[in-house]
């Protein structure tokens, strides 16, 4: 079994691989978690993950300046079926397109925006810390998941997407914050399940678990 | 709702967890790996090491730790103490620190902040603020561990620092701090009201209630204590408990 973790530049992706290691331990028998930002190494992947800090605009260009990186996401995910997990930055970047600094065109894998957290209830921005999950549809990828689960946040930036439907969990933050998204094989992730905790390393047990 | 959150803090001097009273008499405890181990457990909602003596002394030592820790906890880490440069950051970040926080590199280099949030994000930026308050009913900031006295004032330095990107201020009143007799209430209030980032309330935690009074009067986002959880006071949990108690929302 094989995840193949995506360094798009920004800064720590060893939480992500040590969470996938423990994790997919207990699942599977022979298993290779790897951190790349080598096009080639998609390549025979059974899972496919994206974790993102920074801004929207950064993220991107980042990826850019991978050759053919985006190609091979989009053959990997969108045309082969690649079971595949953005996380923050990682999820906002499935949109059509982002507001962070400047309008940036997204992957557009999931249709909606990126845009800054507004709220009227006077709330410090960043949400920075641990909001409990709001289950808005049955979804493999919340298999023993219930309400009174918190997951860990901080972000400033939040993804409006465009069909309800397409949205898993939410939390409440004076807004209503997409914090699981789901499109087919396509999974993404507001909050760090790499760094919540049990929580956390349950919901990636489900991700490894979807076929 | 997002919970506040309670974040124990093991201050870090040569590979060891210190606790000193007012900055400066140090008290070996524990390894920190372990110390953190024990903290993830109990429900820890975050850890923050601090590099205790690091702006003048050798600390890769930390990086060694940051990188044990992370293998094993899976919760957020804030890792501070003589950051020199955007270099330290990103290995720190590498090792597994999720927020870095600065004070006397901030203060001798504002806008290294400013380029600091842009590189690795507002959210990974922390500014640390210390102070104590004057004759004249002022608070100062102070830098390199509570030993240097700046001409700051702390409320519109806080200001600066979110103008500039930080993503959250780690308040410290070093007057309070390894006293037990509680928060300085004022200054966290002040600067809580007058920012729109996170303030997390820290320095003189000595009874659970006291946990309680930082953020319903200090209004901030979360506390950090040392010194009530590496001797056992009181535990994570019952800290959590107590503050669920009493009307305080956390993640139990």
């Amino acid at each position: 079994m094989k995840v193949t973790i995506i360094d798009c530049g920004s800064g720590n992706l060893r939480s992500a691989q040590k969470a996938f290691e423990k994790v997919s331990s207990n699942l599977y028998k022979n298993t290779k978690i790897i951190i790349t930002s080598i096009v080639e190494d998609l390549e025979e992947s059974d899972f496919i993950v994206l974790p993102g800090v920074g801004s929207f605009s950064d993220f991107i260009n980042g990826m850019k300046k991978i050759n053919g990186m985006q190609e091979a996401l989009n053959y990997y995910v969108i045309k082969k079926g690649i079971p595949f997990l953005g996380i923050c930055v990682g999820m906002q970047v499935l949109a059509t397109k982002g507001y962070e600094n400047e309008e940036t065109e997204g992957l557009n894998w999931i249709s909606g925006s990126v845009r800054k957290i507004k709220t009227n209830a006077n709330l410090p921005i960043p949400q920075m810390g641990w909001n409990n999950l709001k289950i808005k549809k049955n979804h493999p990828i919340v298999n023993n998941i219930s309400e009174k689960d918190h997951t860990y946040f901080v972000h400033s930036y939040l993804f409006d997407v465009n069909d309800e439907t397409q949205i898993i969990a939410s939390v409440d933050y004076g807004v209503d914050i997409t914090s699981i998204v789901a499109k087919d094989n396509v999974i993404g992730m507001q909050f760090h399940p790499e760094k919540s905790q049990k929580v956390g390393l349950d919901l990636i047990y489900n991700f490894i678990s979807m076929e | 709702m997002l919970k506040k959150r309670i974040i124990p803090c093991l201050d870090v001097k040569d590979g060891y967890v210190v606790k000193g009273i007012n900055f400066v008499k140090l008290k070996k405890i524990s390894d920190p790996v372990e110390q953190a181990q024990i903290y993830q457990d109990q429900g820890a909602d975050e850890l923050c090491f601090l590099d205790i003596s690091a702006s003048h002394e050798k600390r890769s030592i930390m990086i060694d730790i940051v990188k044990k820790t992370a293998d094993r906890c899976f919760m957020p880490l804030t890792v501070g103490g003589g950051i020199k440069g955007l270099e330290d950051i990103r290995s720190l970040l590498k090792a597994g620190a999720d927020k870095i926080s600065l004070n006397t590199f901030a203060v001798n280099n504002p806008i290294l902040v400013k380029k600091a949030a842009e590189k690795f994000g507002t959210q990974c930026i922390v500014v640390a603020i210390d102070v104590k308050k004057t004759a004249n009913g002022n608070y100062t900031v102070f830098t390199h561990g509570g030993r240097k006295e700046t001409k700051l004032e702390a409320l519109s330095w806080a200001k600066k620092v979110e103008e500039f990107g930080a993503g959250e201020i780690l308040l410290t009143s070093m007057d309070r701090d390894g006293t037990g007799k509680g928060f300085d209430i004022e200054i966290t209030k002040k600067i809580s009201d007058s920012v729109s980032i996170p303030v997390i309330a820290s320095g003189g935690v000595g009874k659970l209630q006291h946990l309680v009074d930082g953020i319903v009067k200090g209004n901030a986002s979360g506390v950090l204590a040392a010194s009530i959880f590496h001797y056992g006071t009181f535990s994570i949990s019952e800290a959590k408990k107590y503050m669920n108690d009493s009307g305080v929302l956390v993640r139990l």
